[in-house]
């Protein structure tokens, strides 16, 4: 029995040291840029987001059949060499960069919306309504993601829509859990309680005093969160179940690529691959990072 | 047994709530199956009749009443596109799958469990600094990806590789059924021949299913055992003069050993997600490739179906990981 209480205090501990570092931004961010793999993944982020950015100024367009011949191989004309339809490589993986970046915006913008006021409205709340909102987010997470998110695009119909709405499902029993957790322990502080003391509505409490305190381990969780989208959809795109040809997203370049490998013409899927392995890479680089900063208790890399 | 007996009817409800969210997500979601079933020139009353024997005209609640009842009767829906049963389709194709997840997580568990410990031994000495540079490429890589590399440099370039079609060579028999595992079969039945090309066709993709599952378990293991070897106990095992290696493995991996069976269940559970993408990419013929093939033929039975399986296993994966987890530290079992 006695064990069974054991972590109640790590997470007072835990919630604590957050409100220390999300409390002075600046100290985060100066200890955030003294972690050299977290700087790496930034600069991954910002290659992307860049390259996304100026995608528009390249002189070829990522959709355009023949702005080179058939299928060459990199060369100073085409960097990333051109495709079976001729189209700029480099130009379509600057473009579905774009697409990426958005699709993982969106997508965990959806699991942000839907998962932090539930796991606040069941950490607060908890009674039954609470209790049955955990209960579907349980449910929720006894599905394998790439799975649960496959049944939801395939029932929604193929396309990027369906794609970024069964990313950002997927994504909510996450965050509710994050958010309801923390929630739970900060009910029982000695702010809440002096909130409630001078008379604060429960609404006030949540929103000003409780959901503040869950920013730091929703930051991180985000930014993970990212990265994993970016690599789900790409996936749904792969199978056929997200961005359809010949939008130039880099699952459906490298579904492209497919029947090319074989023979031999290695650019066609090596180069949106990289883009993937990379942009993940650095959101996971850029997450770890954070969350040694904002939660040292939860530290995966001591 | 007590415990045992609770977490068992613990999953009841957890499997209900799949099956309802599974219900759900066909019947609510946008898309008509009836007007899918009959195609886009279909005239309404066909259409209508087709809802009718759908069973679509009924309540939502006697629709999923009867969807229940015929999951408990063996009814997971008819695979339009190859015109049978989903079960019969999922029985031919089951053991492929089972296989190639075996094989992997075999992998993944004999490579990651050791990467993590030595690495956690070894801390910030080179081999520390390249398992965490593995782990982290590792699970950054996209699965789909990965196996189209290894196929290019293994199949096309090194030709160590066969034909990624299948689980074994067009010219070679399949051994004789007995599991429907060809390694294991062709052990069983000491045909040399169906056993080399099997293996040698079945290595390849559980090398790229696995890797993703290494990376997690390597890196968890490793987090882990620092957090272990810090203990008291440990420092008292090692004062004492036991050889380092014991105390590694009987003292401090033995109690590492609940965090790690916990992530190696979890990734058990994820594999049915990453068997649909190495399926697919090896030509593997599957539930996951076939799973793929539905959704191109807009067929979704076996999908449903399919996800179901998934949960299934996953929540089944889930008990035996709490049930081990409570014979490997008893403190659990009053938990």
């Amino acid at each position: 029995m006695p064990d069974t209480t054991v972590s109640a205090p790590a997470s007072g501990v835990r919630a604590a040291s957050c409100d220390r570092a999300g409390s002075r931004p600046t100290t985060a961010w100066r200890l955030l840029v003294r972690n050299r793999l977290a700087m790496v993944g930034l600069v991954f982020i910002a290659i992307w987001t860049i390259g996304a950015l100026v995608a528009g100024l390249l002189p070829y367009s990522p959709t355009a059949t023949g702005a080179g011949g058939l299928l060459e191989p990199p060369s100073a004309a085409h960097l990333f060499g051109t495709d079976n339809f001729g189209r700029d490589i480099l130009a379509r993986v600057l473009a579905g960069g774009r697409i990426s970046l958005w699709t993982g915006l969106i997508a965990v913008g959806i699991s942000l919306l839907i998962g932090v006021p539930i796991g606040a409205i069941s950490g607060f709340l908890g009674g039954v309504v609470g209790a049955v909102l955990m209960r579907v987010m349980d449910v929720l997470l006894a599905f394998p993601s790439l799975v649960l998110a496959m049944a939801i695009a395939a029932a929604l119909g193929p396309g990027l829509a369906s794609a970024m709405i069964a990313v950002g499902v997927v994504g909510i029993p996450e965050f509710a859990r994050i958010v309801y957790s923390q929630t739970r322990s900060l009910r029982e502080r000695d702010f809440v309680e002096a909130g409630r003391a001078i008379g604060l509505r429960d609404r006030t409490i949540l929103t000003r005093h409780i959901v503040p305190n869950t920013v730091a381990p929703i930051l991180v969780r985000a930014t993970l969160g990212m990265g994993y989208a970016i690599l789900t959809a790409a996936s749904l795109s792969f199978i056929g179940l997200g961005a359809q040809p010949p939008t130039a997203e880099w699952g459906v370049m490298i579904s492209d690529g497919r029947g090319y490998i074989i023979s031999g013409e290695w650019w066609m899927t090596v180069f949106p691959g990289i883009a993937i392995a990379t942009s993940i890479l650095g959101f996971n680089l850029v997450g770890d990072g954070l969350r040694d900063v904002l939660d040292p208790r939860l530290r995966t890399s001591r | 047994m007590n415990h045992v007996v609770r977490r068992v009817l613990a999953m009841i409800p957890a499997l209900f709530g799949v099956v309802l969210c599974i219900f759900l997500l066909t019947r609510v979601l946008p898309g008509d199956p009836a007007r899918t079933l009959a195609g886009e020139q279909a005239d309404p009353a066909t259409v209508d009749k087709i809802r009718a024997e759908m069973g679509l005209d009924q309540p939502l609640v006697a629709q999923f009443i009867s969807y229940v009842r015929g999951l408990f009767a063996g009814d997971f829906g008819f695979a339009w596109h190859t015109g049978q049963p989903v079960l019969a389709d999922f029985v031919s194709r089951l053991p492929a799958t089972v296989e190639l997840a075996i094989v992997a997580i075999l992998i993944s568990l004999l490579l990651g469990v050791p990467i993590g410990v030595i690495s956690a031994t070894r801390r910030d000495r080179p081999v520390d600094h390249a398992s965490r540079i593995f782990s982290l490429i590792g699970a950054s890589m996209p699965l789909f990806w990965l196996a189209l590399i290894v196929i290019f440099v293994f199949y096309n370039k090194l030709g160590w590789e066969p034909a990624p079609l299948g689980r074994i060579a067009q010219d070679v028999n399949p051994p004789t059924s007995i599991t429907g595992l060809y390694v294991l079969d062709s052990l069983l039945t000491g045909d040399l021949v169906a056993l080399k090309s099997s293996l040698a066709h079945i290595i390849w993709p559980a090398l790229c299913l696995a890797t993703g599952s290494t990376a997690i378990i390597a890196r968890m293991t490793r987090s882990e055992m620092l957090e272990v070897i810090n203990q008291d106990y440990v420092r008292t095992a090692r004062s004492k003069g036991l050889p380092p290696a014991k105390v590694i493995l009987k003292h401090a991996l033995k109690n590492a050993a609940p965090v790690v069976v916990t992530v190696v269940g979890l990734q058990f559970g994820q594999l049915l997600g990453g068997a649909v993408i190495t399926e697919t990419v090896f030509s593997w013929p599957g539930v996951g490739f076939y799973v793929v093939q539905s959704v191109l033929a807009t067929d979704y039975a076996p999908v449903q179906a399919f996800t179901l399986l998934a949960a299934a296993i996953y929540l089944t994966v889930n008990l035996c990981v709490d049930l081990l987890n409570a014979r490997l530290d008893p403190r659990i079992e009053n938990a």
